[in-house]
């Protein structure tokens, strides 16, 4: 009788999920087996070295960056979030004026990490960092200045 | 063979208290102040580590790990959340019915704490050892019914009130069920008082001896023991996916916070009722324990024990099965519980009849 | 005194409205039903947007082409890269560029992987949507494999942006393909196990057997497509009736159910990610080697015109018109988005049932409520 069998068909699907949770539950508790949260604090996260947390610029030993101001990353930039001050700077040694630098500005809350100005810099001064811990109290430092203060172009990189 | 239940330790307390205080009227009353202390502070404690156990098993059951920041495991974490929701403010609308608004969660949470003064915690433990202990129960539990109804309708909350209606239609349906599953265990023992039915079970648990129809009774006692208590595949009252929050969509701070522990504790109740009925309440299976001296503490272990397994049980399905739709929950209980509730308590008088039970 | 006799048809029950969302913890986002109730039973629905509108076709106009892209990651998050593939293709064919082998491939095993991690977020919330909470943990605990490979190669877990015209962002990371590997056998062991806790459960079974159906000829006629189409028995996978990326090589069946009600589509879904799963098997094993990035110019610009390219993404049929007119940045950009057509059978279908049941079929619609408001 199908009153019957739709009695003991549920009761018996019933018992197979409870055995699908059971048989995770049990294992767990003793030995946290299927356990898959990490404790975040005291256990690392681990985190690709692709990942784009936020855009840094490298720097050398003697504070020196590939920087070259060519604004190539400004123009690649969807939303605006690069800007960057230069001036330029008479060479003593060339006697030429060199575009030079004063200030890479990244506003990090407008960055969408799509990638495209490190795609665009041709001189590979900007890359990304891994660092995800990027909040905040006060949105005013989200805007950050890359390029470190008293810092110079390295000599061999290209205008 | 039966054993009749002649100490009650808190009766004798009464009487002792009240002797050496000698106020006559004034002394019987402290005393009952005194016990009714205790039973709040073990309703609070109950309650507030009820909700830390099924955090922590709902986390093993998900692959998580549960609270386990605020003291030694997490122990602390309910108790810190009750100190939060304390010193919250009670927000609701203002344009709520302030009388039932406010009487609901007393209602909830009176109804659960004088249900819990009939149960036997151990052998003469029982605040209110009454002779028709089964019937308050299931009686009293019915008004608790009448708190979410009207705290529903009172805070003037469309999702409340549909979560006030949902719960009474599900409490009223499925008390018939539990209510002729407990009869099924009456007929056997021939008594209304819980302490009589777990000395009655000194020669077996009822699960045992009442063999085919007390197991299908039991079945049944736990499926409309969920629905009681309002938990996951019953959860219509408040199940988030639809209504929000139900019934407590307004409540918050305290107000919210009585609903939580009241509905735990109607679990820790129906467990309880559960392990009195048909697993011999603070019994020992197979008296294991009963010549190491010491009868009530072992009884408190095994009650506790049992009752554990019970809500564990509860919580298992809570953590496993999809919620039912509202006219599915009546099938349920209409075309299914009851007419099987009932010839099973055919059954088993029949049984009984021709001593055909254990 | 008169006296008064009621009869059942004077008493008529008030119909009332309930504002389902926009903060609802059903609504999988902002979306706001306003509901015309009679008890419990769902009368009209009538879907209010606009609450997570950030103009994103209107902003395309002011962006250059290349920039498009990380856009589109923003309108179907679950699907992002079946979005930027689109993009990508439809500038691709604009401009007439023909894409390394290299790129075909790793964009569509990208591709299904989204689909895969897609619908399995889709089963987690389908769970907790009908009540079964615990369904979520462990859909996310094999979706997080899936977001661990895409994080290893693309440098991001959901909004990868990894289509660029010509190619793609990266090279594919060393270990993505053992990682795959890995995953794929990992998956077809535990789809078995999703089946045995929630799709053979009497319960759910209850509540999506003969719920929400949805006919052939509506499905066609409010324009749903995807798998709530395909539950519906209309065929309708761009994957076969245009082959893009390197999806003309491969073998692989179009999931048709007939029922057309919930259980249908949750089927669909569920038997797709075998497919997909079967797509990437297909491919994995010999990814040619000619390069990630055809030849572009630095700066974009598309011929007069206008294009058209159609994907298949989680959803359905993701469509990309671009008009473009000479310049740098397109004229008008539209989406065709699978959400938005979908919402419209759920009009259709969720009238006249229970609100339980609402929920439910809204649940196998399986709404990403940023890509029907774009």
């Amino acid at each position: 009788m199908s009153y019957f069998g739709d009695i003991f068909g549920g009761i018996r699907s019933l018992l197979t999920g409870m055995k699908i949770t059971g048989g995770y539950f049990f294992p767990s508790i003793i030995g946290r087996k299927y356990t898959i949260t990490r404790q975040y604090p005291e256990e690392p996260a681990v985190v690709a070295e692709r990942f784009k947390g936020e855009v840094v610029m490298w720097h050398n030993e003697n504070n020196e960056h590939r920087c070259t101001g060519c604004q190539a990353c400004e123009i690649a930039c969807p939303n605006g979030t690069i800007e960057i001050i230069w001036d330029r700077v008479l060479n003593e040694e060339t006697g030429k004026k060199v575009k030079v630098i004063d200030k890479h500005i990244y506003h990090l809350g407008m960055c969408t990490m799509c990638n495209l100005c490190i795609q665009a810099c041709p001189t590979n001064a900007i890359m990304w960092s891994t660092n995800f811990h990027n909040a905040t109290f006060d949105r005013s430092q989200l805007t950050k200045v890359l390029n470190h203060p008293g810092s110079k172009l390295m000599t061999g990189v290209e205008e | 063979m039966i054993l009749t239940n002649t100490t009650n330790y808190f009766s004798q307390f009464i009487a002792y208290f009240s002797d050496t205080i000698g106020w006559g009227m004034g002394g019987q009353i402290l005393a009952y102040v005194l016990i009714a202390i205790v039973y709040l502070i073990f309703f609070a404690l109950a309650g507030l580590y009820l909700v830390y156990l099924e955090r922590r098993v709902a986390a093993f059951f998900q692959l998580r790990l549960g609270p386990n920041r605020v003291g030694p495991w997490g122990l602390m974490q309910t108790i810190a959340d009750a100190l939060k929701l304390l010193s919250k403010e009670i927000f609701g609308t203002d344009r709520k019915d302030k009388l039932l608004y406010h009487t609901a969660y007393y209602l909830v949470i009176v109804a659960a704490l004088i249900s819990l003064s009939v149960i036997p915690f151990s052998n003469g433990i029982a605040a209110y050892d009454i002779n028709i202990g089964v019937f308050f129960i299931s009686a009293v539990s019915s008004v608790g019914i009448l708190g979410l109804l009207i705290g529903g309708w009172g805070s003037n909350n469309k999702y409340g009130v549909l979560g006030g209606m949902r719960s009474g239609l599900q409490m009223i349906s499925y008390e018939l069920s539990s209510g002729l599953a407990i009869l099924t265990i009456v007929l056997m023992a021939g008594s209304l008082q819980l302490s009589e039915i777990i000395h009655q079970q000194q020669a077996g648990w009822f699960l045992w001896r009442g063999h085919i129809p007390a197991l299908i009774a039991f079945v049944i006692f736990v499926i409309a023991g969920t629905a009681e208590s309002n938990r996951t595949p019953f959860d219509l009252p408040e199940g988030e996916a639809e209504l929000g929050a139900g019934y407590h969509t307004e409540y918050s701070g305290m107000g919210f916070a009585w609903f939580f522990l009241a509905e735990f504790i109607n679990m820790f109740i129906i467990s309880a009722v559960g392990v009195t009925l048909f697993l011999g309440g603070w019994l020992a299976p197979f008296g294991i324990t009963d010549g190491l001296g010491m009868p009530w503490l072992w009884g408190f272990i095994w009650f506790f024990i049992k009752v554990g397994l019970m809500i564990f049980l509860l919580m298992w399905f809570r953590w496993t099965f999809p919620r039912l739709r509202i006219d599915q929950l009546l099938t349920l209980e209409w075309k299914y519980l009851l007419p099987i509730g009932l010839v099973n308590i055919i059954l088993m008088a029949v049984l009984v009849y021709y001593h055909l039970v254990f | 005194m008169e006296q008064v006799i009621y009869n059942s048809a004077d008493l008529k029950s008030q119909e009332y409205f309930i504002n389902m969302g926009p903060q609802h913890p059903a609504a999988h986002g902002v979306l706001r039903l306003i509901l015309t109730m009679d008890g419990e039973m769902v009368k009209n629905i009538e879907p209010d947007l606009g609450y997570i509108h950030r103009s994103i076709e209107k902003q395309c106009e002011h962006e250059g082409y290349k920039q498009i892209i990380h856009l589109t990651d923003r309108l179907d998050y679950l699907s992002s890269h079946m979005n930027n593939e689109a993009v990508a293709l439809a500038i691709e064919q604009a401009m007439q560029i023909e894409v390394p082998e290299r790129v075909k491939v790793i964009r569509t095993i990208m591709g299904e992987l989204t689909r895969i991690a897609s619908h399995l977020l889709w089963w987690g919330v389908m769970g907790m949507d009908v009540g079964a909470l615990t369904t979520f943990m462990y859909a996310f605990r094999d979706r997080e494999m899936i977001n661990d490979i895409m994080e290893e190669t693309c440098g991001a877990r959901l909004t990868m942006s990894y289509s660029t015209p010509g190619g793609v962002m990266f090279d594919l990371h060393p270990n993505f393909v053992n990682r795959v590997k890995e995953f794929i056998p990992h998956l077809r062991s535990v789809i078995p196990k999703y089946d045995e806790l929630l799709t053979g459960n009497i319960i759910f079974q209850k509540r999506m057997k003969n719920v929400g159906f949805l006919s052939a000829q509506d499905a066609i006629s409010l324009g749903a497509s995807g798998p709530v189409a395909r539950g519906s028995g209309v065929s309708c996978d761009r994957r076969i009736i245009e082959p893009y990326s390197a999806l003309s090589k491969v073998d692989f069946k179009e999931i048709l159910y007939q029922e057309g009600d919930n259980l249908a589509r949750y089927n669909v879904r569920m038997k797709e990610m075998y497919e997909s799963l079967h797509i990437i098997e297909q491919l994995i094993d010999n990814i040619p080697d000619d390069g990630i990035q055809a030849k572009t110019k630095a700066l974009i610009k598309l011929p007069k015109g206008e294009f058209l390219q159609r994907v298949e993404t989680a959803r359905g049929d993701f469509g990309v018109y671009i008009v473009s007119d000479g310049k740098k940045n397109p004229y008008r950009v539209k989406f065709r988005s699978p959400g938005f057509s979908n919402l419209n059978t759920l009009m259709e279908i969720g009238k006249n049932q229970l609100l339980g049941d609402l929920i439910a079929i809204s649940a196998t619609m399986d709404f990403v409520i940023p890509d029907i408001d774009r």
